[in-house]
């Protein structure tokens, strides 16, 4: 369905006068996704996990700039392609609760967005209806405002949004933070109901064992950048995980030991090299030299020397 | 001893009751766990417990005494996003000063580096911006400190790192924690005891239950 290849995000912005500097948030970052397949996008905060869905619906800032290899369904992913493609084919949950329109009520909006997306005029009003009892949302919400909501309603309101229509990749930004366990279940096992229906789901989020429930794979952002690709299944125990981050995460999981046995990461270095090697312990001097290639093991990747 | 006496709140009088006639006491150094679904009034009891919002009945103490009106809050509270708790256009130097010259020490314990104080919150973080907020809660005055969601947006390794130090400085200075999260296994490592919140719809009170 996607397949990214080699992604890397620059910023520029001016320092001083006229100089320019450019930031490189985001490098050699891999990741694809099969139809019927949910993906769990976990990792450090600010790795770039947000960034990336912007980056595949091409919303992102002016001052950035994207190189590397996007295609879907097998065909590159031009900004052309990708203006027709984002909201009927590509949809986003956003992470933000402000990406409600403030103005409007939210039943207009779910069926503005059912209607972008292909759905024809008379059909909308029931597909909406649907929509908001799929997420237990009463039917007066649809004439209320976004204020109105409690912060659990708009979220939901938002899936409604995205899920309301034909798209066959969705990328869902952190649903489930702010919710309840039991609604958060909910919410991704509504994801995992229309994975089951051949559609692709990218689901970016920090809550590593809600995610572990409905995903097939997973993904690990460190430092912008892919450090590891694997099975839902790998993270019953240390002894599947390849990567010294992603053994670290896990660790300081609270239902595991809860102890961080990295540093957290705040630096990393641009001179070559692994990019988190000031922050891992098992580094040495290989991990100076040379940054390390995503390779293959087992059923998943990994980018480390030593794994 | 932090002390809710049969506390009642509402956001107006239309509106029906959060929760009326709730008692809670926290003694110090005692870390107590508060869950329980959206939007039954977890952070309003925590807004209520530092003084940002005035009971409509009962009262808050701290060792005997109500909050006090103006000056230092002895009872302090950390939100879940930290950049809308500070001034978007002060340096985190400036936003540390807000409680006093800040202490070294505590900045060394929180892993706060002194390259971080020149730069603009925006530059931070939000684990970086989190340890500054709570660098600026916890002043040698702050006897409880009231965590609602304080690590939620923040990953496992951070979230591990800074509760640590949380509570270390709980065990050494003997303050009273309470801790707000969706996190059963969180509150499960971290608390003493924790209550359930919930709200019995035909009474419209909510109830505190010790677990």
């Amino acid at each position: 369905m996607l397949a990214i290849q080699n992604l890397s995000i620059r910023f520029t912005h001016y320092t001083f006068g006229l100089k320019k500097k450019e930031v490189c948030v985001v490098r050699g970052l891999d990741l694809s996704i099969a139809p019927g397949q949910v993906m769990a996008v976990i990792g450090q905060s600010g790795a770039g996990k947000s960034l990336l869905a912007h980056a595949l619906l091409g919303i992102l800032p002016r001052n950035a700039r994207i190189e590397g290899k996007v295609s879907f369904k097998g065909q590159r992913l031009t900004p052309e392609r990708l203006a027709t493609l984002r909201g009927s084919q590509i949809a986003l949950i956003p992470q933000s609760v402000t990406s409600l329109n403030p103005l409007l009520r939210v039943g207009v909006q779910v069926a503005r967005a059912a209607r972008l997306s292909g759905i024809s005029q008379k059909d909308v009003p029931t597909t909406v209806h649907r929509a908001f009892a799929r997420y237990l949302l009463q039917k007066e919400v649809e004439t209320w405002f976004p204020f109105q909501l409690s912060g659990g309603m708009a979220r939901r309101v938002l899936t409604a949004t995205a899920t309301v229509g034909m798209a066959d990749l969705i990328l869902a930004d952190e649903p489930t933070s702010g919710l309840d366990p039991i609604t958060a279940g909910e919410a991704l096992g509504h994801l995992r109901e229309l994975a089951n229906t051949g559609k692709a789901v990218l689901l970016i989020t920090h809550d590593i064992e809600t995610a572990l429930q409905v995903a097939d794979m997973v993904t690990v952002f460190c430092a912008g950048t892919t450090v590891e690709v694997a099975r839902a299944e790998d993270f019953k125990g240390l002894g599947h995980l390849r990567h010294p981050y992603t053994r670290a995460l896990w660790a300081a999981l609270p239902t595991n030991s809860f102890i961080g046995t990295m540093k957290p990461i705040e630096r990393t270095s641009d001179t070559g090299g692994c990019p988190f090697r000031l922050c891992c312990n098992d580094q040495d001097a290989v991990c100076g030299q040379s940054a390390p290639e995503l390779k293959r093991t087992g059923e998943g990747w990994v980018r480390c020397h030593h794994a | 001893m932090l002390e809710a006496t049969s506390l009642a709140y509402r956001y107006g009088k239309q509106r029906s009751w959060l929760f009326n006639d709730l008692n809670l006491r926290i003694t110090p150094g005692e870390i107590v766990g508060m869950s329980g679904p959206s939007g039954r009034g977890k952070s309003t009891l925590a807004k209520l417990l530092a003084g940002y919002l005035t009971p409509s009945r009962g009262s808050v103490m701290v060792d005997g005494r109500p909050l006090p009106g103006s000056g230092h809050c002895p009872v302090q509270l950390l939100f879940q996003h930290p950049e809308l708790a500070v001034n978007p256009r002060w340096k985190a130097r400036d936003i540390l000063a807000e409680a006093g010259p800040p202490d070294a020490a505590l900045l060394r314990d929180l892993g706060i580096e002194p390259a971080w104080l020149a730069r603009y919150p925006h530059e931070l973080s939000g684990g970086e911006l989190q340890r500054i907020c709570l660098a600026r809660a916890l002043t040698s005055r702050t006897r409880y400190l009231l965590c609602d969601e304080m690590t939620s947006m923040l990953d496992p390794l951070t979230q591990a790192s800074i509760w640590r130090t949380v509570l270390d400085i709980s065990r050494s200075r003997e303050l009273g924690l309470v801790v707000i999260s969706h996190d059963q296994a969180l509150l499960g490592k971290l608390c003493h005891r924790s209550v359930c919140y919930f709200q019995n719809d035909h009474l419209s009170s909510a109830c505190l239950l010790a677990t």
